[in-house]
């Protein structure tokens, strides 16, 4: 007998959560305890008092699953509102990265013109390396960390997604 | 302002709440709330012989109340004792308050004496839980906490709440309100109780699958089932954890659905067209394979949990709603309609024929107590008297599930979701202490008994008169049973050796102790054990070899069910042997 695989969606939800002691770490092992993925998780603080934190979840199922994903979310004490931004309709999703890259000559020189086209500033620089902060959609970041790989990288800090729908409403 | 303990505050809250009854034992961070405990009278504290021992009497108390139970233990190994008494909880939609202490705010993290994360350990066993670092937030966090034990979808909650918060004051003017975190369904929108009454109103082959939902509901839904079955004319059938929803002399009773279930029951689930779900939520137990799983039914979904929809089974039309009140509307639009009840003759006469194979039957004897004949006369002896049984885990629960008949919902309690041994004594007494009048019976199986056993002393110190049937087969018989069919009778640990004697245990505890071995002497020494107004431990010798059937096994369709012990194969593929 094997473990049977199924296909699966990626999906990026946010949720409004209240700011409290144990909130993430419901969220997070809810994913784990029902053997759900969590691709990336993002949270941080998003109101004046302080009281309500927003979470963005990037996650992969099949469809069934990631509808019980969310109404798991939902059934979470402390989670307010729950949005499938990629059910939802037209959204933007960002995600910073800060990528070191060592090298000198020619390979520096390559470095910051592939930089300079994907928009990525230098916020830290030596004479043999670099530190590039970069911000887009998650493909832009991977080709982008991809191609400082051939020139030299040492290191990546991804910060995971935020998203919000595009227009005037509230997600 | 006046300034009160968080003891005190917490001692107040619960009586404010309405708490009368908490099941608890002692320890060093609990001290300061059993110290303020002792100087009142409003709150009873029954003292416990292991802390699964209070949670399960919690739950009994609350299955058998409809109130939340409340438990009491001090931190780490109080609170990791009861833990699975919460996931029990946790699983079967039962509300529980669980308070433990924990170690002092200042200690916490540092591996102190007692210490354990009791907020992650029971994270994902509890509907919600607290660590409380405040006293002045103590009031409003039990208020909430009650509050989400009991609404919505039930379930325990668990406050930590460490000694120095028990000690420190806070005033007790500032009322916080709680907050209002979380919605509930309760009313079903219209539009879909008109969908679901029309796919009834026109179905050919309706049937009702009911389920633990109504139980929690309250008795209204009880009453809104038996109404709606009367109009509709459609049959019943119940999840194990549904029985007495409807009453099990009706004339729509199907019998319970499921593994063990009713060769009707599965048959008619099997072949409706209208499946008509009601709290409850479609469990591997009761579906078997999902791809067979009723395969030519239209679905209507109600439950109060978003998150029990189209969870493993897809239905056609989901309502969230308190299954009580969507049944009421459910009424409410039918006799509107002035719809009549429809002529599902040709339905009933299929059901007429399943129902003619007799799938409880078993083969009698003379000489030895057959188990099922056990659980039949206990039903005769005690039908009269509304007993409250509570079960443990195994043949014997499902023995009394198929052969005591339910006619009235919270009299029926058992571990279903989790299905733990040790669940019965503890629940008997918390039944018990709740309906102190009531005839409360444990239908045990020898090895489950010894899960929890020490309650019997509990049991003595309140002068509980719960009675303990053993049906004692020598075997753990569920893990034999499965052990024939799966793996050619291999009896990997499954017999009850060095078995106490449990007539001799009955005296050490100061119980009434009975054993009976033979049917003729049965019916005489049931009586005895119901006239002893006192606890009383029945050791019921059984016939040791039977199996409990039907039985669907796991992964087969509804229609492949084992009738009888001849159709046993003795092993299974190995996809089938993955299943639990
Ligand atoms: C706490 C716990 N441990 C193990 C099991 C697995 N299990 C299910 S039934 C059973 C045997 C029960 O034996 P007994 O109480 O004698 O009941 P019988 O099946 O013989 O009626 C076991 C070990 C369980 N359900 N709960
Ligand atoms: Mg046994």
């Amino acid at each position: 007998m094997h473990i049977k695989q199924e296909l699966t969606e990626r999906h990026v939800l946010t949720l409004t959560v209240d700011n409290e002691a144990g909130t993430l770490a419901r969220i997070a092992g809810m994913f784990t305890s029902r053997g759900y993925n969590i691709d990336s998780l993002t949270v941080a603080d998003i109101s004046e008092d302080h009281t309500t934190s927003r979470i963005t979840i990037v996650t992969k199922g099949p469809p069934p699953v990631i509808d019980q994903i969310i109404a798991q979310c939902e059934r979470l004490i402390p989670v307010h509102k729950v949005t499938d931004l990629t059910e939802a309709g037209p959204h933007v999703e960002r995600e910073l990265a800060l990528v070191k890259v060592h090298g000198t000559g020619d390979q520096r020189v390559e470095a910051m013109r592939l930089a300079d086209i994907y928009r990525a500033r230098v916020i830290d620089a030596t004479v043999n390396s670099f530190i590039f902060e970069i911000t887009g959609g998650p493909e832009k970041i991977d080709t982008f960390v991809r191609l400082m790989r051939e020139v030299g990288l040492v290191e990546v800090g991804r910060t995971g997604i935020v998203g919000l729908m595009r227009g005037a409403d509230a997600s | 302002m006046p300034e009160k303990s968080g003891a005190e505050i917490l001692i107040d809250t619960l009586v404010e709440q309405g708490v009368d009854t908490v099941f608890g034992y002692p320890g060093g961070a609990v001290l300061p709330i059993y110290d303020a405990l002792f100087q009142q009278k409003k709150i009873k504290h029954i003292l416990v012989r292991h802390e699964a021992g209070a949670a399960h009497s919690a739950e009994g108390y609350a299955r058998a109340t409809g109130k939340p139970g409340v438990v009491l233990v001090t931190s780490g190994p109080g609170a990791t004792n009861a833990v699975t008494g919460i996931a029990d909880a946790f699983m079967d939609s039962i509300p529980l308050i669980v308070l433990t202490g924990q170690v002092a705010t200042n200690l916490i993290g540092s591996d102190a004496f007692q210490e354990a994360d009791t907020v992650g350990i029971t994270r994902h066993c509890s509907k919600h839980n607290y660590l409380v670092k405040d006293p002045a937030e103590l009031a409003t966090v039990v208020r909430e906490a009650f509050a989400i034990a009991t609404k919505g979808r039930p379930g325990p909650v668990v406050i930590d709440i460490p000694k120095n918060v028990q000690v420190a004051t806070a005033s007790t003017d500032v009322k916080r309100p709680p907050r209002s975190r979380f919605t509930y369904a309760s009313e079903a929108d219209y539009a879909e109780i008109n969908r679901a009454i029309e796919l009834i109103a026109n179905a050919k082959a309706p049937i009702l699958y009911t389920g633990g939902g109504i139980i929690n509901s309250g008795p209204a839904a009880s009453e809104a089932l038996r109404e709606l079955a009367e109009l509709t004319g459609a049959p019943v059938t119940s999840t194990l954890m549904g029985l007495g929803a409807y009453p099990a002399s009706g004339e729509a009773w199907l019998g319970m659905l499921g593994m063990h279930g009713t060769y009707e029951a599965n048959m008619a689930m099997n072949q409706c067209d209208v499946m008509v779900c009601l709290g409850a939520r479609f469990d591997d137990r009761v579906t078997g394979r999902l791809d067979a799983f009723s395969p030519k039914s239209v679905k209507i979904h109600v439950d109060i949990d978003r998150s029990s929809m189209n969870k493993t089974v897809r239905v056609d039309l989901p309502i969230v709603a308190d299954v009580g009140m969507a049944m009421r509307q459910m009424i409410d639009v039918w006799k509107g309609r002035k719809y009549k009840k429809q002529p599902l003759d040709e339905w009933w006469s299929r059901i007429a024929g399943w129902r003619a194979v007799d799938c409880l039957s078993y083969p009698g004897s003379a000489q030895e107590i057959m188990p099922q004949y056990a659980i039949e006369r206990l039903f005769e002896a005690t039908k009269d008297k509304a007993p409250i049984i509570t079960t443990e885990v195994g043949q014997h629960q499902m023995w009394a599930a198929q052969h005591f008949h339910f006619d009235a919902p919270n009299k029926w309690l058992t571990s279903g979701g989790l299905g733990t041994m040790g669940y019965g004594l503890p629940a008997a007494i918390g039944a018990q202490m709740g309906h102190p009048d009531a005839l409360v019976i444990d239908i045990a199986g020898e090895a489950s008994i010894q899960m929890n056993i020490q309650e019997m002393a509990t049991a003595t110190q309140y002068r509980l008169p719960v009675k303990v049937f053993i049906l004692n087969n020598e075997w753990m018989g569920m893990v034999r049973q499965w052990q024939e069919l799966t793996y050619e009778s291999r009896y990997s640990e499954s017999y009850s050796d060095s078995l106490p004697d449990f007539v001799a245990l009955a005296e050490a505890y100061g119980w009434k102790g009975i054993r009976c071995d033979d049917p003729a002497k049965l019916d005489d020494a049931i009586a005895e054990m119901l006239a002893h107004d006192g606890p009383v431990m029945f050791d019921c010798r059984v016939h040791k070899t039977s199996n409990c059937f039907p039985m669907i096994p796991s992964g087969a369709a509804h229609t492949d069910m084992i009738l009888n012990a001849d159709q046993v194969s003795g092993t299974m593929d190995d996809e089938a042997k993955a299943l639990v």
